[in-house]
């Protein structure tokens, strides 16, 4: 609950998650807080001056590095991007690990199975240098599409989201929103010519995802996840996979699209 | 159990282990493991989330693709200019004139930078340097970096351990044997054994309050490397970054890239006044411009216009606002007032403008501060930001003073000398870190066999569990590391003084003793407690070595201001400072001359003067 005090802080409790390996309970803590505070600087108080063990992950304080990744009142959010001021002040805050990954501890979930997937796809091959001093020569306009997806601070919020992952666990058959947006941006690079389509039907579920948006909503840098990364390379599968006759024009308009 | 010692650790080896996993020990690791050795890469943090992630502005590299007049000559006089000449020139030479090669190879592992309107890798003006010279992607050029250096890198068979942190260095007689490291998962201690060891750790900043730093910015790799015997090199020199945010209290020290002022954003007092052309130092006067229009044309790529005093030296900026704001000028929250919004009366569509070529500054302002800085002025102060001193390394195979021992990045010294200019980093991480990364896996071929001394790991493992032996009321972690925090932002900051730093030295010598009586509460696994009591040794190593340093250096030079001695004075410009750990224990301070430049590049200095 808030209770205001005169020097415009105010008293408000925080309900964080506490436990380990799957077990755990949500503990009431009470903290002094001010408006301009984020829910990160509330748990590293929390975390200095009453509960010195309380896990969590952070590293840049200012949404760059997507290591804070939590469930504040049950949405996915970074911590170190969440206002007080955007809560319910007369609520208490609850903050919660991701649930779509293993519990470690307390705020901390192991992700690395993100990092495994990421390594299952095919890496960048650029074509051979064109210009003369050894380089390429790319125009602005070729490249915004990929560096909006390149602002992925890989915060696995979309993951978290996701129903596939989520809810039905399919951690094995579907890759997942970021990875998605990953092959997106390799196949829409200027300067690459891998072909990762047939892997994202086969391998990589894309046909699993049914346009749902959620991971585009919680995206913290706001990259268009659905519309400009998943609906393409759904296109570009469907092309080469159902239509015969489209297929051979489409590898060859996709190619030189590049 | 919580305190009990499971001396049964894993044992892992390679041939090249690279402690850190920025830009620098990614570099690093690719480069050693395209040689043909086993490789393997720690990090506290999970992959991608170092702090060059972080990183804003750019890359400096004179690939003279905006103006053909820059080259490696002028990139070098620049550095060496801006270094105070206490930099080691070697590094500087091999800094500029490899850079360019690293940058474009980025590109060819699918980094896209901003273009040119002929397609080329586009470079932007940044404090410091002559020529627009700074690769970059938007502001958010770091995570280019990383994301970059990752994806390649975990395609090249290199054995990647995420949140371990070492806590102690190896020896097999005077030579590096290994690493004794925790996982922060379970808190298992895992023992590597390596024949060359690559310190790639970053920086120090978490030794201040105020900081743009990370929790991970804790001296580690100064202080083992010093620890395991080898020198440490002009620590006094911390970069305090004029523009931090400081308000609201909870984003205080938050970066705002240099970029802004690349950009066109002006310094005001509270009187409405720009300031910075108030005084300008002799060595950069022929450079700088005298009057606003000018500096205005500058940012916006006129080739006859010099650049406006906002994009002096960060030393130099950061002092100037203290002036300000002791004078009773500041901002409301202490500071001074950073306007990107006026651009408006020069360009049509400033609003636009601001937000594609500063997003993510937009973003953190408006998120953070509820604030447009396209319409208001942002409220900025300094911020500690970088230590341009750390670990002595040969200039060209970044080994240490200790045989196996390599060091690239921040954590090393020697490239940015007295003050480092902005972008000088990130070319430095790949510059050297691909360097430290082939000359270490060289020395592991030629000199492979090492052994582990498992008393040397005993009495870490030791040391590291004692904490949860403690009674509760004892000190916490989190109370000392505040009380040091305390006490160098208060005594060895910006401006300094010999008593106020003497106090520190008491100050740190007192909070040594509680260091080593911290309690420990809970278990062992992913415990922050635990781990911030671990990192209290580096942090306070660090610090005395700072400390000890800007008491040393009665002068005042790039990033070491003494309000005691303002003046430079040329008889400490002919040496390094040097901390070594004598045989009693105690830190051993020694003046190190600079060897003499050779003539080829004393004529590049004079031809830039
Ligand atoms: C906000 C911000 C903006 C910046 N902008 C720019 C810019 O525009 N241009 C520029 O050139 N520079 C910039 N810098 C500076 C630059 O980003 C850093 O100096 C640089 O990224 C450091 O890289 P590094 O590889 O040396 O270390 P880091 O990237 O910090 O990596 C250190 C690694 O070491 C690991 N590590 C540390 N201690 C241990 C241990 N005990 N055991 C195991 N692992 C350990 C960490 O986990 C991490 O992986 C900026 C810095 C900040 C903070
Ligand atoms: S749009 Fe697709 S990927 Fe995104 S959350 Fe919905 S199902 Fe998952
Ligand atoms: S796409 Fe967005 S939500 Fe998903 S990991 Fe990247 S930044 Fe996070
Ligand atoms: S701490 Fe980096 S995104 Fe929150």
């Amino acid at each position: 609950m808030s209770t205001m005090t005169d020097s415009g802080t105010r008293k408000q409790t925080f309900s964080l998650w506490r436990g380990e390996r799957g077990t755990g309970a949500f503990k009431d803590y009470e903290a002094t807080v001010t408006d301009g505070m984020v829910v990160l600087d509330v748990v590293h108080q929390i975390q200095a001056e009453q509960a010195n063990d309380l896990a969590c992950r952070w590293n840049c304080k200012a949404g760059k590095c997507g290591s804070c990744s939590a469930e504040i009142n049950g949405k996915p959010k970074l911590m170190c991007m969440t206002r007080l001021d955007q809560l319910p002040a007369n609520e208490p805050v609850t903050v919660e690990p991701m649930r779509a990954f293993p519990h470690v501890k307390d705020l901390v979930t192991d992700v690395s199975w993100n990092f495994e997937v990421k390594k299952k796809i095919l890496k960048f091959v650029p074509r051979a240098p064109d210009a003369p001093d050894g380089t390429w020569r790319i125009q602005q306009a070729d490249s915004d599409r990929v560096q909006e997806y390149r602002k992925c601070i890989e915060c696995f919020l979309c993951q978290d989201v996701c129903h596939v992952l989520r809810d039905h666990h399919m951690h094995d058959e579907f890759i997942g929103p970021r990875f998605l947006l990953y092959a997106a941006a390799l196949e829409m690079h200027p300067l690459d010519t891998g072909d990762r389509v047939p892997a994202l039907k086969k391998d990589f579920g894309i046909g699993l995802c049914n346009i749902t948006k959620c991971c585009t909503e919680v995206c913290p840098e706001h990259i268009q996840i659905t519309d400009n990364a998943i609906i393409p390379l759904k296109e570009r599968v469907a092309d080469e996979y159902f239509d015969p006759l489209g297929q051979l024009v489409q590898i060859f308009s996709r190619r030189k699209e590049k | 159990m919580a305190a009990s010692s499971d001396s049964t650790f894993e044992t892992v080896e390679h041939d090249v282990l690279v402690i850190g996993a920025g830009g620098a020990g990614l570099r690093a690791a690719i480069e050693a493991a395209g040689t043909g050795v086993r490789v393997g890469l720690i990090t506290k943090s999970l992959l991608g989330k170092a702090h060059t992630v972080m990183a804003e502005g750019g890359m400096a590299a004179a690939m003279g693709n905006v103006d053909d007049r820059d080259s490696w000559r002028v990139h070098f006089a620049d550095t060496m200019r801006g270094g105070q000449y206490l930099n080691n020139w070697r590094m500087a030479e091999l800094h500029a004139k490899e850079a360019p090669d690293r940058v474009k190879e980025l590109e060819a592992w699918g980094a896209l930078f901003d273009r040119t309107p002929d397609g080329r890798i586009l470079q932007r003006n940044f404090g410091g340097h002559r020529y627009p010279r700074l690769a970059h992607t938007g502001d958010r050029t770091g995570l280019e970096m990383i994301r970059t250096l990752q994806d390649h890198g975990v395609h090249q068979g290199i054995d990647v351990h995420m949140e371990v942190t070492v806590l102690t260095l190896l020896k097999d007689g005077d030579r590096i044997a290994g690493a004794f490291a925790y996982d922060r998962d379970r808190g298992h201690f895992k023992l590597f054994k390596a024949p060359a060891v690559v310190m790639a750790t970053g920086g120090i900043g978490r030794a201040y309050k105020i900081t743009s730093n990370s929790w991970e910015y804790t001296g580690d790799g100064q202080s083992l490397a010093y620890h395991a015997g080898a020198a440490l090199q002009d620590m006094e020199f911390v970069q305090f970054h004029p523009t931090g945010m400081i308000w609201p209290p909870s984003v205080r020290g938050i970066l705002v890239t240099e970029g802004v002022r690349g950009e066109g954003g002006i310094l005001k007092n509270s009187e409405g006044k720009r300031f910075m052309f108030d005084n300008i130092p002799e060595n950069y006067k022929s450079s700088t411009a005298d009057n606003p229009e000018e500096g205005w044309k500058y940012t916006q790529g006129d080739k006859n216009s010099r650049r406006p005093p906002e994009l002096l030296t960060r030393d130099h900026v950061a002092r100037m606002i203290n002036i300000e704001v002791k004078a009773g000028r500041g901002s409301p929250h202490g500071g001074a007032f950073l306007d990107i919004a006026w651009i408006k009366e020069r360009l049509p569509n400033a609003e636009a403008h601001i937000k594609r070529k500063l997003p993510s500054m937009y973003h953190q302002f408006m998120q953070l501060a509820n604030m447009d800085i396209t319409k208001q002025p942002m409220e900025i102060g300094p911020t500690t930001h970088y230590v341009m001193g750390g670990v002595r390394v040969d200039g060209d195979t970044q080994m240490t003073t200790v045989p196996g021992l390599f060091a690239c990045g921040e954590v090393a010294a020697g490239l940015h000398g007295a003050n480092r200019l902005g972008g000088n980093s990130l070319s430095d991480l790949i510059v050297f870190g691909k360097r430290a990364g082939e000359f270490a896996a060289k020395f592991a071929k030629e000199n492979p066999k090492v052994t582990i001394d498992p008393k040397q790991a005993a009495a870490a493992e030791a040391a590291a569990i004692a904490p949860f032996a403690r009674a509760a009321n004892a000190d916490g972690p989190y109370q000392v590391q505040e009380a040091l925090q305390d006490s160098m932002q208060a005594n060895v900051g910006i401006v300094r003084l010999q008593d106020e730093m003497e106090t520190a030295l008491a100050t740190i010598q007192g909070l040594k003793k509680k260091a080593a009586n911290v309690a420990v509460l809970g278990n062992r696994e992913y415990n922050p407690g635990w781990h911030t009591a671990l990192d209290l040794p580096n942090l306070l190593t660090v610090s005395e070595a700072i400390t000890r340093c800007a008491i040393e250096r009665k002068e005042s030079r790039g990033g070491h201001f003494r309000d005691d001695y303002p003046e430079k004075d040329p008889a400490f410009g002919s040496f390094n400072l040097l901390i070594t750990k004598g045989t009693d224990g105690e830190m051993q301070l020694t003046r190190q001359p600079i060897p003499e430049m050779p003539a080829h590049l004393k004529e590049v200095v004079e031809e830039n003067k």
